[in-house]
């Protein structure tokens, strides 16, 4: 009875894991069928013609272009401002605490049409009582760069946040005790500790700035992101130079994922080896 | 080189509790000075200060005579090995180490050149470029003393830096650090709730109790003549006669018990209410009553405890008293349930007040 | 704070407190409020803001009224506002969606933490991972083409046997919809859970069947309240996200299927009236933090958990 349901189990798994990647399957297998509409059905015939069809698509290109820089410089503030807040909520205690932490988790559930409308209204009213014309003031993706920042910080926080509790505090003491300056305990003792939040950080910054959609759509002005372009396309005309990128996109992701995957395994053999090394140094030293 | 310290009416409060009360204290250059007392007695604060980590709410700290008030922990010529050691995990041996010449501005050829050397005298040559992860317990307190000891600090403070260790990797490192700092001759402040590292370790002790400093003496004087109660039942064991003094002459006293009239030296009561404590290895156990500071008791337990063997008895007045006797065949072991009498030499008894802490 | 600037001195305190204070300050309280003050003006052009006609009212909430629709619901004939009726469906979808993330991502959050073999544990989690990594647009992208009428679902289906005409997924009201947020946004339901089960002492499960308590119970006495905070917070995430998602149901929504961010959208981009598309923002903020706190109320759990 018990392994019935363990295989139950197992079935269970697997039915999900498909639910989760056959749509992914789907859309990229798509990008290789001879047909103008996307689908795998029916079958028309295998080409690679809506890769390159992608590559002259200027408008994709830009889109893609313009992606980047915003994720990038998404990426790059959330992991400066996430980070010092998580610094700060670690070491202070009490009501202010409290408030502060609230405020900054609470961005998180804020709808992202709340957060787009917001930062519009704000920065382009801002310079209109101003009556000036700097790009600041207009609509454009540097708006929804800070938009999305506004959320993604407190991404960066929480994570930065959790690698700080495994950090002892009796290290910059030590490092302090030593002779340090604040400014040396913080780049060679806190920050290299933080370092892997701070990795983690970023790289769920850049992804989630890809990905969003709905501070991008209220605050872009007339600029494309990939994720707005997508859009576009799937309600107008869609050709599947859509699932070529979908496709490429996909490729790359995996092979992060892999590439990943394989650092974690060497660093668990390194670490292992070296509690190994320490209990036999222990052993010896009873003898 | 190294520096004396001076506490002159230190008192440290946090909010309405002292932790510290008016310490004073004078620690010679080169000496190995422990402090020594049961958790939240204030030695650590009083660590804490001298290393700059905080300051006295009163009071005077002077670090080789200087006063240090108002320096922080980087301005001042001491180095604290804390009790989980707090080694960098992230950097390799040898840059732990050398952490306080590179911050001081040293090029990199020097600090490994010293990081190599102090590997040397903790004997632990070899070692700079593993991680902290790949070291025992004992090799971790090396390189945290080597780590301390690159600055050339003038004062190490310990803070329990042993409480980690398994017993017999404890025991090893005691010599260990008491070799290390007889080499260096740097003045080391330890502080440690174990009365044997104390004892084992120290040039001198100072016994803490609830923020007061009780006693201060070498290890000798602290086990054989505790000022009070606190300090003698804190630094070993205890048989404990409550009663009355009376004829006090020439540092002696009788003293009256529900047991009987007992003989012993008499400490410096002040007026207060004293108690007469006798160490179990200074009782003799007889067959028949000695001349004067007798008990008659019935044996209840025997424990073998290896180098020794603890008599526990009972008094015809439901009193609990334990003896100790050498494990070298010179005594007789006495039976379960037999009748015997408990005795001791005035001299090594002594009338003692409780622990001086304000009232 | 005194802790602060002993642990890190007062230039760098200042620092990170200058960056706290812009993100709070700049990039959430001001604009928030900006979109508050707003909500209360009337949509103008450029000449007259600020003019005689530019002054507080409730107009631009009241707009929610406007247009009444009848619609019948279990055998009830009743007029509704479109709005309110928009308002209340993705209310409902929302719930419906959480609900069904919940039921699908329990038995697999239970799977990965007490059943499957911890050492594979972490490519599997990696594998899960991988469609949250492809961005939203494109999962619901493959969706529609999944849910095409001439599409893969319809095929897959015709070929087994199980239907004998393709179906119009898309046109079907909401299933469309409620079948993209499934899937965009399950994950956001098993990993809190996964969290919660993971902390729960094997023992305490093989205790109970020890007892000899039948697998439902255990279940339903031991490892369901135990997760209670990881459902919490997943329902949380699952409906903010739903409800807020603007996405999904423009890709994947029917000709009957409105969601109330579609309804701002227009105001915003159709319309160009960024008055009243602030006050109907507002009402979708107002109507989060109402859900967040009745759920926090239920659960009994903290905001600091549900951020896990």
């Amino acid at each position: 009875m018990h392994k019935f349901r363990q295989n139950l189990a197992h079935l269970y798994m697997l039915l999900f894991l498909v639910f989760l990647l056959a749509p992914l399957v789907v859309m990229s297998g798509a990008a290789f069928n001879d047909s103008k509409l996307p689908s795998v059905v029916p079958w028309r015939g295998f080409t690679t013609m809506w890769f390159s069809e992608m590559i002259r698509d200027e408008r994709m290109m830009l889109a893609f272009a313009n992606t980047l820089w915003v994720a990038a410089a998404v990426a790059l503030l959330a992991v400066v401002v996430g980070t010092a807040a998580a610094i700060m909520v670690n070491s202070i205690s009490g009501r202010l605490r409290t408030i502060l932490y609230g405020m900054m988790i609470s961005t998180i559930l804020i709808p992202g049409v709340v957060i787009g409308i917001s930062t519009m209204i704000l920065w382009t009213k801002m310079g209109n009582a101003m009556g000036t014309e700097f790009f600041l003031f207009n609509p454009g993706l540097h708006l929804s760069v800070l938009g999305q920042v506004s959320y993604i910080a407190a991404m960066v926080m929480l994570l930065v946040l959790a690698r700080l509790q495994s950090f002892d505090s009796g290290l910059e003491e030590a490092a302090l005790d030593l002779g340090a300056s604040h400014a040396q305990v913080m780049r060679r003792i806190l920050l290299p500790h933080l370092y892997p939040a701070i990795a983690a950080g970023a790289a769920v910054a850049f992804f989630q700035s890809i990905e969003n959609f709905n501070v991008t759509q209220f605050t872009r002005g007339g600029s494309d992101t990939l994720t707005v372009y997508v859009f576009s396309k799937v309600r107008s005309g869609i050709t599947p130079t859509i699932n070529a990128l979908a496709f490429l996109l996909i490729c790359v992701t995996l092979v992060l994922a892999v590439l990943y995957e394989i650092n974690r395994r060497r660093r668990a053999r390194i670490e292992a080896a070296r509690e190994a090394e320490a209990r036999r140094a222990e052993e010896a030293a009873l003898l | 080189m190294s520096a004396g310290i001076d506490l002159e009416n230190v008192c440290c409060d946090f909010g309405t509790f002292r932790a510290v009360d008016n310490a004073n204290v004078s620690i010679r250059p080169g000496e190995f000075f422990s402090f020594l007392g049961p958790s939240g007695c204030g030695k650590t604060t009083i660590l804490r200060m001298v290393s700059g980590f905080i300051e006295p709410t009163q009071g005077v700290i002077r670090i080789g005579g200087e006063d240090v008030r108002g320096k922080r922990p980087n301005q001042r010529p001491t180095a604290l090995i804390f009790q989980n050691l707090a080694l960098f995990p992230l950097m390799p041996i040898w840059e732990n180490i050398s952490f306080g010449l590179e911050v001081r501005g040293v090029d990199k050829a020097t600090r490994r050149k010293k990081a190599e050397d102090l590997l040397q005298l903790v004997d632990l040559p070899g070692a700079a470029d593993k991680m902290v992860s790949q070291l025992s317990g004992g090799q971790k307190q090396r390189v945290a003393i080597a780590r301390a000891l690159a600055v050339e600090p003038q004062v190490m403070l310990l803070d329990e830096p042993l409480s980690a260790l398994d017993l017999k990797l404890r025991q090893h490192m005691r010599a260990e650090l008491r070799a290390i700092q007889q080499r260096t001759g740097v003045t080391f402040i330890y502080i440690t709730h174990d009365q044997g590292e104390a004892l084992a370790m120290s040039d001198r002790v100072g016994v803490m109790s609830q923020g007061s400093i009780q006693q201060i003496a070498d290890p000798r004087e602290i086990y054989n003549n505790p000022v009070n109660g606190f300090v003698a039942s804190f630094v070993g064991e205890n048989n404990v006669f409550q009663g009355e003094v009376q004829h006090a002459a020439a540092g002696m006293a009788s003293f009256t018990t529900p047991h009987g009239q007992f003989r012993a030296r008499l400490g410096d009561l002040s007026g207060k209410i004293g108690k007469l404590y006798v160490r179990p290895e200074h009782t003799i156990i007889t067959a028949t009553p000695a001349a004067e500071n007798s008990v008659p008791v019935t044996v209840s337990d025997i424990s073998f405890e290896g180098s020794f063997i603890a008599v526990h008895a009972t008094s015809d007045t439901g009193a609990h008293l334990t003896s100790e006797l050498r494990n070298d065949g010179s005594a007789t072991v006495p039976e379960k349930g037999v009748r015997v009498h408990m005795s001791f030499d005035p001299a090594r008894a002594a009338i003692l007040p409780d622990a001086n802490v304000r009232g | 704070m005194q802790d602060l600037i002993r642990r890190y001195g007062p230039g760098l305190t200042l620092l990170m407190g200058l960056l706290v204070a812009f993100w709070l300050v700049m990039l959430v309280i001001v604009p928030n409020i900006t979109l508050f003050e707003q909500s209360f003006r009337p949509y103008l052009p450029v000449v007259e803001v600020g003019g005689p006609k530019d002054t507080y009212s409730l107009n631009n909430y009241l707009k929610v009224f406007d247009g009444n629709v009848d619609r019948s619901f279990l055998g009830f004939e009743f007029s509704i506002p479109v709005h309110v009726l928009t308002f209340w469906l993705t209310i409902f979808y929302s719930m419906v969606v959480t609900f069904l993330c919940f039921l699908l991502a329990y038995p697999l959050a239970y799977y990965m933490a007490k059943i499957v073999n911890p050492r594979s544990l972490p490519t599997l989690i990696l594998m899960l991972f991988i469609p949250l990594w492809v961005s939203e647009v494109l999962r619901a992208f493959a969706w529609w083409i999944i849910l095409a009428f001439k599409g893969p679902l319809n095929a897959l289906l015709l070929g087994l046997g199980l239907i004998e005409d393709p179906i119009r997924w898309t046109n079907m009201g909401y299933t469309g919809v409620v079948i993209g947020l499934i899937y965009t946004y399950v994950l956001f339901m098993l990993f809190p859970i996964y969290n919660a089960i993971q902390s729960l002492d094997t023992n305490q499960i093989e205790a109970a069947e020890d007892l000899g308590a039948p697998w439902w119970k255990i279940h339903w006495r031991i490892v369901l309240p135990h997760s209670k905070p990881g459902i919490a917070s997943g329902s949380v995430m699952v409906f903010m996200l739903s409800a807020g998602s603007l996405l999904v149901p423009s890709i994947l929504g029917s000709t009957t299927s409105q969601w109330f961010t579609q309804t701002i959208d227009q105001w915003f981009k159709d319309a160009l009236d960024w008055n009243t598309a602030s006050a109907y923002a507002f009402l979708l903020l107002l109507l989060c933090t109402v859900f967040v706190t009745i759920a926090m109320r239920l659960f009994r759990v903290k905001l600091s958990d549900i951020a896990k």
